[in-house]
């Protein structure tokens, strides 16, 4: 099926223009049109099938977890909108050729108006809901990028951001709208939503999801009182005005109303909410096209009110109404997008798009002003135009509705009010601008705009006579289908023609005409009433509540995040409280139903000790040495407590690593404070002791309600298959290096980025050296001590052999990697403590970062390895060897494994702590000579 | 023994808790560490306070401690000491750069000034 390819060659347009540069103008144009040129083609090729009734559909799974089908269309509401789109949009690309300066990037414009384009004809053709989201946020924000095209002008700018900020949102709760929708189908598919009206408008939750869904389609649509970020949006170059404002961003609206119409229409909701709306934005809008200066101002407000009148007719319950509201959007397409032309011409050639300034342009530039004055007609619904006949079907709806009961002839008035005001704001547009003396003091002498650039608007006109003279030969082929398609029904009878004989509404199109008239006629005293009214700039409150948010929210986030980590701290530690608190107030009784096991004098001492130490190192705080002191004998003792608590690979780590902790922090004490100020004040003291109090009570009832309570481990799985599956006894090790071998793995690689961070962190480092301790003694000048020295030397080799011992047992007995590592990495600081970093790194000439990497990248790769034999990542295989003088020992693929896990850890120890090593002796050698000199 | 245990828990979370609130780098760092001691034994003590258990696997030998609490808390060790590294020398970072070794924003000591 060629239906995506629909989509996908105008997205791959969007890529066509960035080839060519800016200079070569034709080439760029006429590169950009050919794709999108195709894809008309291919929906013309379906075009007789579809008016044969035919429904094309293509799917793709996308993300099924979601429901998020790629699942495309082509219908007759789709067919309607793919030949808008698809025409109109070529037009604009010729159009805006000559539009644009020089100085615009126009490959830029292209790009951005073909990516526009794409993802408008994704949301026509879109055959699931969550897809038509998506392209409808993406329509959101690629007018963003149109709207803010000259980004240097502040206009632009902020109309983009109003636009993005209102659509946006509108899409937000259209998404939530489709949601809803979905959970009550069960499906996000269209057809099964498009079938499912009974089911859909029985459940409750039919309100929220209506009035989300409408909120999307109103905003987009610019429907009172959302309507305001479209008048700004006339900041875009004009060539987007006339595509965005006529045939497609805020026709995206009221497609949703009609694509959704199977499903969502026919309530008494619908009928008040969508009619009732379109008949105030229609009016109201058409009031204020009058009033302003600006051509594209005019035009915008006209857009508006049109847009209100088209909505109006989706919301009528009739099935006619909704045939003259699709009949509406072509035509209105045609005739904006024409004018919206006209109004570029005149802005390119005068170089103002004042209507005050402007006058008997007719003189300088016929052609355009025969063109616009036949589109002006057409939005005015003359007759013998293509408005005049939509208009006529519409005045006929209205008077058919029974909204508002006894009120009901309200509903004909008021549109017929409607009419009145749009044929006046047509005639002053025309009459104003190509009527009158000419012009004198213009920006620029006036004159016809190149051929071409006149072309598309003759083009539109043209079709809007013809529609206008022979309508059914023209449209009703793809209008039935539309019809079709919206209301899932054939269309009811009905002769589109110029000539119903004289009725009802030919006499109300008639008032309209004259009414029109006569309003123009007295437009200065409107002007007039309308001064009295103080001037209200959409966009200035826009903005102004836009700031009046941040600001609020500025203070919101200045309360809660005021630069001091002790109040993060204070808030993570209540909110923990009080999840946990509470946890634990759900508890029958504290003490679950294991038996307790005896105590003796050892632990009690043992426990005694750990108490006090950690006291201590808490109390004795701002005496820093002592508190690190305090804090090593902790350390010791839970290196202890694993130990007789059956965790020897634990002691053992947790004993080399306290070693290495303990250098760690005394090297970094050197530079910093040996004593921390009396700061806390009494209460803050009371208030953290009370805090910590609070959260040690909390774990300490939370670990004895989970000891005294049966235990239901899963250990039992890694205990079984300890040996036959990872070849190795000690269960512990085989879990690291083989079941949970990918854990390790991130574990390693975190290990190995902080020792990273450390290298950088550490890197033209300066501080402040001391040269003698708190108390004021100058530091030893015995730097290397002897003893120290020859004893670390000859401890060295037999370390080294430890650790290698270590390793190679791991699998079987306690120990492994990481303690492995440990050791080697404690040998080896123990070197540099005794001799110093320069002795130490003229005899050790290696840099430390590569063997962390190697380290990674050894587990990784054997992780890899078993990719090759077809096996999962991290799958390990073993064997047993017979080596001569060892005996037999059993090999594994989670040795060489562990070999990475030893390579890091020595690697990012050595690289944390030598290089910390290394500022201590940066400026010693220095101080010394200056000292020996002096 | 499992209450002196949980006791023992307790008060180094409390200590270390105590420690981390307070205002220079130093002493929050150790704090740090003494808490991520109480949550090691913590985390450790979920498989239950073994004792005599065999640590490797014999043959006729039923009575094990839990590997799967000390696999996890003998990684949480090394990064515990990944962390504490990066932490402390962070704070001498920070005293390198800014010349205090206070652990809360200057700037969030006094109320900001309005500026409209």
């Amino acid at each position: 099926m060629s239906l995506p390819l629909i989509v996908l060659l105008p997205l791959l347009g969007s890529l066509i223009p960035l080839l060519s540069s800016n200079r070569q103008r034709n080439l760029n144009a006429w590169s950009t049109a050919l794709l999108p040129a195709i894809a008309l083609g291919i929906v013309i090729a379906h075009a007789p099938g579809v008016i044969a009734g035919e429904v094309y559909h293509s799917s793709m799974s996308w993300v099924p977890q979601l429901g998020l089908d790629l699942a495309f269309r082509l219908d007759g509401l789709s067919l309607l909108f793919l030949l808008l789109i698809l025409g109109i949009g070529l037009l604009i690309i010729l159009y805006s050729r000559y539009y644009l300066s020089p100085e615009d990037s126009m490959p830029r414009f292209y790009a951005y108006l073909m990516l526009f384009m794409t993802s408008m004809i994704g949301i026509v053709m879109a055959d699931n809901l969550l897809l038509l989201w998506v392209f409808w946020e993406l329509t959101s924000l690629s007018s963003f990028l149109l709207i803010g095209y000259w980004y240097r002008q502040s206009e632009a700018r902020r109309g983009a951001r109003m636009a993005l900020a209102v659509t946006g949102m509108g899409g937000l709760a259209m998404l939530a709208g489709f949601l809803l929708i979905g959970h009550i189908v069960g499906t996000f598919d269209l057809q099964t939503v498009l079938d499912s009206r009974e089911l859909i408008q029985a459940d409750p939750r039919y309100l929220p999801a209506l009035l989300l869904v409408l909120l999307g389609a109103f905003t987009k649509s610019a429907q009172f009182p959302f309507h305001f970020w479209l008048p700004h949006a006339m900041a875009a170059p004009t060539p987007v005005s006339a595509f965005l404002h006529s045939a497609t961003m805020v026709k995206a609206g009221v497609f949703l109303l009609a694509r959704l119409h199977p499903a969502l229409a026919g309530s008494q909701l619908w009928l008040y909410i969508v009619t009732l709306t379109g008949l105030v934005t229609m009016i109201y809008a058409a009031y204020f096209a009058l009033l302003k200066y600006d051509l594209k101002g005019v035009l915008a407000f006209s857009t508006v009110s049109h847009l209100g009148l088209i909505t109006m007719l989706f919301g009528l319950d009739s099935k006619l109404a909704v045939v003259a509201g699709l009949f509406h959007i072509i035509n209105h397409a045609m005739f904006k997008a024409a004018l919206f032309m006209s109004s570029g011409i005149i802005d390119h050639e005068t170089g103002t798009r004042d209507i005050r300034k402007l006058s008997g342009l007719r003189h300088s530039m016929p052609m355009t002003a025969a063109l616009s004055g036949l589109a002006a007609a057409s939005m005015a619904g003359v007759p013998l135009l293509n408005g005049f006949i939509s208009k006529e079907m519409m005045l006929t709806e209205t008077l058919e509705s029974s909204l508002l009961g006894g009120l009901a002839w309200l509903i004909p008035v008021l549109a017929t009010l409607g009419s009145i005001l749009s044929v006046a704001y047509s005639l002053r547009l025309i009459r104003n601008v190509f009527f009158g003396p000419e012009a004198k003091e213009l920006p620029k002498a006036p004159h016809e705009a190149p051929f071409p650039m006149r072309l598309p608007m003759l083009l539109l006109v043209g079709l809007c006579v013809v529609i206008g003279l022979i309508p059914a030969v023209i449209v009703s082929g793809v209008l039935d289908a539309a019809a079709q398609a919206t209301i899932l029904a054939p269309r009811p009878e009905l002769h589109l023609s110029i000539w119903h004989g004289f009725n009802l509404p030919l006499l109300m199109s008639a008032i309209a005409l004259a009414g029109g008239v006569g309003i123009y006629a007295v437009r200065r005293n409107l002007f007039s009433f309308q001064r009295q009214f103080p001037q209200r700039n959409a966009l200035m409150i826009f903005e102004h509540s836009v700031r009046r948010l941040l600001h609020w929210t500025q203070v919101a986030i200045d309360r809660l995040e005021n630069g001091s980590l002790q109040r993060y701290m204070l808030w993570l530690i209540v909110a923990v409280l009080f999840l946990t608190g509470s946890g634990l107030l759900d508890l029958d009784q504290l003490q679950g139903s294991r038996q307790p096991q005896p105590l003796d004098g050892l632990l009690l001492a043992g426990a005694g000790i750990t108490i006090l130490a950690g006291l201590g190192t808490a109390v004795l705080h701002r005496r820093r040495l002592v508190s690190l002191m305090m804090l090593s004998v902790v350390g010791l003792m839970v290196s202890l407590a694993f130990a007789r608590f059956s965790a020897p690979d634990l002691a053992l780590t947790q004993l080399a690593v306290e070693v290495v902790t303990v250098i760690l922090l005394m090297l970094a004490l050197f530079f910093l404070p040996q004593r921390t100020p009396k700061e806390s004040t009494g209460a803050r003291v009371v208030r953290d002791v009370l805090l910590a109090a609070g959260f040690g009570g909390v774990v300490a009832s939370l670990n004895y309600a989970l000891l005294t309570r049966p235990l239901d481990s899963i250990s039992g799985f890694f205990l079984d298959n300890s040996v036959s599956g990872g070849g190795g006894h000690n269960v512990v090790n085989v879990i690291l290096v083989d079941f949970r071998g990918f854990d390790t793995l991130g574990e390693i690689t975190v290990l190995c980025i902080a020792a990273i961070g450390i290298y950088k962190l550490l890197n033209r480092l300066r501080l402040f050296m001391p040269s003698s301790d708190s108390e004021g003694r100058p530091w030893s000048k015995d730097l290397h001590p002897m003893l120290l020295a020859t004893v670390s030397q000859t401890l060295l080799p037999l370390a080294l052999l430890v650790s290698v011992f270590i390793f190679l047992r791991g699998h079987n007995e306690p120990g492994g990697g990481f303690i492995a590592g440990l050791v080697t990495a404690v040998a080896l600081i123990l070197l540099y403590i005794a001799r110093g970093v320069d002795w130490a790194q003229q005899r050790l000439s290696f840099q430390y970062q590569p063997i962390a990497v190697t380290g990674v990248a050894i587990a990784t790769l054997t992780g890899l390895g078993s990719w090759l034999f077809g096996h999962n990542f991290l799958t390990s295989a073993f064997g047993h060897f017979s080596i001569p003088f060892i005996g037999e020992i059993e090999l594994a693929t989670a040795m060489l494994f562990d070999l990475g896990v030893y390579l890091t850890v020595v690697g990012a120890t050595l690289m944390i702590l030598a290089n910390l090593g290394k500022l201590t002796t940066r400026h010693r050698p220095s101080k010394e000579n200056e000292k020996e000199t002096v | 023994m499992e209450a002196l245990y949980a006791t023992v828990t307790g008060f180094l979370a409390a200590s270390g808790l105590y420690l981390a609130l307070r205002g220079r780098t130093f002493p929050v760092v150790v704090g740090l560490t003494l808490l991520s001691y109480a949550v090691n034994l913590f985390l450790f003590s979920t498989g239950g306070l073994t004792t005599n258990g065999a640590a490797v696997i014999r043959e006729g030998v039923t009575h094990y401690a839990d590997p799967l609490p000390q696999a996890l808390v003998l990684t949480a060790i090394v990064i515990g000491f990944a962390m504490t590294a990066f932490s402390v020398i962070l704070a001498m970072r920070v005293r390198g750069d800014q010349g205090s070794d206070q652990v809360n924003d200057q700037r969030g000591e006094e109320p900001k000034e309005e500026k409209s």
